[in-house]
């Protein structure tokens, strides 16, 4: 492998790996602070991308569809919270898997009654659609560039979030001591549904960002939810540091898994769970 | 004084910053009964953690017979004869009183292959869980289910799972914590009965139970040890009086 | 209490007669569905043991199904009937083996974490078929005769004869059954039940927990074998799919809706799941809405699952009282 190609490929897990962390950050983040395990949240990927889709279809422009599309992701996200998943933090933890197993089920279905079972693509903007020249043969995409460049803009954003604001400081101390943060007078149902729809934003915006790359089809929630899994189990519950860390290695072993071993690709990634769960079975990191 | 069974050598456990432990030491022999007194704070909790198996140390020995085993799970010291009962009521809620010593018993002889045979039909484990319910004092409360059992009753149980174990250490944390007087005086009676063929170790706040039954006393205070010896010395020491507030004694839970 | 066992024994032997000679009365089509259906629960009733009576919730537990399903069909011969002598063993110690190694892997984590890698490593599994051409990849593989049994010259059962596979099944049910009921009357089952109960306490009380986890995950995996054999054996054929989460999540579900930790619920269950797929997809092509509308009510109105509405109908029936 010569280093243009290496190049690209860590280019490529980069990428791969700052995507994979969006999507896992809302789901350590609903399990740290609210208990909550929530199979269903690979499904708001999967809204997020046939959001793009739909939006793009009828406003012509990506970045329109993406704004309309956070904002009514974190509409829905309020509304669920509100109407089905507050109703969940009592419950125990099995409850939650079957409850929000049924979800993804009624979610797939309502997806293929509104927009169909079939495959799409998302055109990429004029103004990314570039490539930048690596080599005499090779280039790469701009767009991708622009997706990992996101993806970090928003992981220092939410570090700030959580480390410098006061509601930051509410949703760390809600999750250890709820009762006691709702005992000084802060609306701790509110910090939650914000919490849910942040969560439900994070995985529907990274769907809505891959969209044009990844294509969008039914079944790409729950790939990526399990690969959710995989990050936050490595990375440690509760833990969004851990969940950068954990998909930045899993974005590794996954696209220099493919040029390595192709015929088993899609197994590194549980190899890499394999190894770590012998070495910390509890998570690299843990908590927030 | 019988064989040095239990002794801790050094031991310390951090919690980030904060060390809970320092430097602890304390020997346990066997017909010894060793009360571990102390304000709250004081990492008595911890110290019987430590010695249990619950928390691994920072730093420091544990010693059981000579061997060191400071990396033993909490399993494996049981099965090697110590035995500990929790501050926090830590029973199996839905079964009896019976079956919560019953299985306690069945640790000793698990039988784990002798799949076709009921667990229920062993005597041995029958009479050893009808013997310890009875030195607890629960005989009568045999086929309550533990749930249902009053609070002191519980901690009867608490007492009686471990004693089901046979154990020749017992480590017990505050055991009359949230006892009437009656019951407390069942405990102590039996304490006193236990301490002669067991070597005890007895975390508790109350006062008059402590310099009844010890033959010695440990005083901890902020995660070390403040002076360890008889009863009559500790009643008189003044660096005790005045870490328990410039000279009187500290309340009762 | 007593007059409730006495209840659910008769209604125990009602199901084994109505199960026995239903074959005799039925149609085909009918009867096929009922091997289905008593081939899930027994699928079911190997989780429940891990589910409902141990308190690990496995959400990869079609790996070991399809293991032994995978296992029957790598090992019988390409134009011969296989012999069950042969082929079950086969095929349950590889779910076993399976259960096994993983287990060594998953009981290390607890809680939301074990969740979430037993479905991990059941994905694992599932892309190994999927992209090898072990089992004859995505397409999935076919045995051409149904394992049979043999003494000496004589064929005594062959699977491939719906009356025959019907009672194979049916005997499997109930010695599943009963072994599990025996199991969990066992000093290893009281064991599991105390993991269950308040695993910290088993600990300190000196049980080596995580043997007793591994023995059951074991178990479990095994019984699931059984039932994947069983299901190979049925259709002959052999895809990726039968250990995908779908099936990991369909499993877990028919445990749930019966009612967790009664072992009958889980046969409840079962046939409650399989009754619903059928007539759900007989609606409508989106029948996975409904079945997911289903899960959600019956999480959110019926927390003890199908088992504890009988409960709830006895007690509006005799009317307050009595803990059933």
């Amino acid at each position: 492998m010569d280093l243009t190609t290496f190049l690209i490929q860590l280019l490529n897990a980069l990428q791969y790996g700052l995507l994979l962390f969006l999507v896992a950050s809302g789901l350590t983040l609903i399990f740290g602070i609210m208990g909550i395990i929530n199979l269903a949240h690979g499904s708001f990927y999967m809204m997020g991308a046939y959001m793009a889709f739909a939006l793009t279809s009828a406003t012509g422009n990506l970045f329109v569809a993406i704004l309309l599309g956070i904002v009514l992701s974190a509409l829905i996200g309020f509304l669920l919270e509100w109407g089905l998943f507050s109703r969940l933090y009592k419950r125990d933890h099995l409850d939650q898997v079957l409850l929000t197993y049924g979800l993804i089920l009624m979610f797939e279905e309502i997806r293929s009654m509104i927009v169909g079972d079939d495959v799409h693509g998302v055109r990429i903007p004029e103004i990314l659609s570039a490539s930048i020249q690596l080599s005499e043969t090779l280039s790469y995409p701009v767009y991708r560039l622009f997706m990992s460049a996101v993806c970090i803009v928003l992981a220092v954003l939410m570090y700030w979030l959580i480390r410098h604001t006061r509601l930051g400081m509410m949703i760390r101390a809600g999750s250890s001591n709820r009762e006691m943060v709702q005992s000084l007078g802060i609306n701790i149902d509110l910090i939650y549904r914000l919490v849910f729809a942040l969560g439900v934003t994070l995985a529907a915006f990274a769907g809505m960002l891959a969209a044009p790359v990844s294509s969008v089809y039914p079944g790409m929630g729950n790939q990526v939810l399990i690969i959710c899994f995989v990050v936050v189990v490595i990375g440690g519950v509760g833990s969004v540091w851990g969940a950068l860390v954990a998909a930045l290695l899993i974005g590794l072993a996954d696209t220099f898994g493919k040029v390595i071993i192709p015929d088993f690709a899609g197994l590194t990634v549980y190899l890499l769970m394999a190894v770590v769960l012998l070495w910390r079975p509890e998570g690299i990191f843990r908590r927030i | 004084m019988g064989e040095l069974v239990l002794a801790a050598r050094g031991l310390s456990r951090q919690f980030g910053g904060l060390a809970a432990n320092k430097d602890v030491s304390l020997d346990m022999h066997r017909g010894e009964l060793h009360a571990v007194l102390g304000p709250n704070g004081a990492g008595k909790s911890t110290l019987i953690n430590l010695l249990s198996g619950d928390l691994p140390p920072s730093g420091g020995q544990i010693l059981y017979r000579g061997q060191d085993i400071s990396s033993w799970s909490p399993d494996r010291r049981s099965r090697a004869g110590i035995g500990r009962s929790y501050q926090r009521t830590n029973i199996f809620p839905a079964f009896t009183a019976f079956e919560n010593c019953r299985l306690a018993a069945q640790s000793r002889a698990p039988r784990a292959l002798h799949v076709f045979s009921r667990a229920q039909n062993y005597d041995d484990l029958r009479s050893a869980a009808d013997r310890a319910l009875e030195q607890a004092g629960l005989a009568s409360r045999r086929d309550v289910v533990a749930a249902t059992l009053s609070h002191g009753e519980q901690r009867q149980l608490e007492i009686a799972m471990v004693l089901a174990t046979a154990p020749s250490v017992l480590l017990l944390d505050e055991p009359l914590a949230g006892m009437g007087s009656e019951e407390s005086q069942l405990m102590v009676s039996l304490l006193q009965k236990l301490s002669v063929d067991h070597a005890i170790l007895l975390v508790e706040h109350d006062m008059d139970a402590v310099f009844a039954v010890a033959d010695v006393i440990t005083v901890m205070v902020t995660g070390q040890v403040l002076e360890s010896g008889p009863p009559d010395q500790i009643r008189s020491s003044l660096a005790v009086q005045e870490a328990y507030l410039g000279g009187g004694e500290p309340d009762d839970e | 209490m007593s007059s409730a066992i006495k209840t659910s024994r008769s209604a125990l032997l009602a199901t084994l007669l109505v199960l026995s000679i239903f074959p005799l009365f039925g149609s085909d089509y009918y009867s096929e569905l009922l091997t289905k259906i008593m081939i899930m629960a027994i699928f079911a009733m190997s989780l429940d043991l891990l589910v409902g009576f141990t308190g690990l919730v496995s959400f990869g537990h079609a790996a070991f199904f399809g293991i032994a399903a995978y296992a029957v069909v790598l090992v019988s011969p390409q134009y011969d009937p296989a012999s069950l002598w042969l082929v079950l063993p086969a095929a349950v110690l590889a779910a076993a083996v399976a259960a096994f190694v993983i287990g060594l892997f998953v009981l290390r984590t607890k809680g939301i974490y074990f969740i979430m890698v037993t479905l991990a490593f059941a994905q694992m599994i599932y892309f190994v078929f999927h992209d090898s051409p072990l089992g004859g990849g995505s397409d999935g593989v076919f045995i051409n005769f149904k394992p049979e049994l043999r003494i000496g010259e004589t064929q005594l059962l062959d699977l491939g004869n719906a009356a025959h596979f019907y009672y194979i099944v049916l005997l499997l049910l109930v010695a599943t059954y009963v072994f599990l009921r025996i199991l969990l009357r066992s000093p290893l089952g009281h064991a599991l039940a105390g993991i269950k109960s308040n695993e910290h306490r088993m600990l300190s009380l000196g049980f080596p927990v995580f043997l007793y986890k591994l023995a059951g995950f074991v178990i479990a995996g095994a019984l699931a074998g059984v039932a994947g054999f069983l299901s190979a054996c049925q259709f002959g054929f052999v895809t990726p799919e039968i250990l995908s989460w779908h099936q990991s999540g369909n499993v877990l579900l028919m445990v749930i809706l019966g009612g967790i930790g009664t072992l009958n619920g889980a046969a409840i269950g079962a046939f409650a799941f399989v009754v619903l797929q059928e007539v759900f997809s007989a609606l409508t092509k989106h029948w996975q809405f409904l079945m997911g509308t289903v899960i959600v009510l019956v999480v959110m109105l019926l927390p003890g699952g199908l088992a504890s509405l009988t409960q709830r109908v006895r007690r509006l029936l005799v009317g307050g009282g009595s803990n059933g």
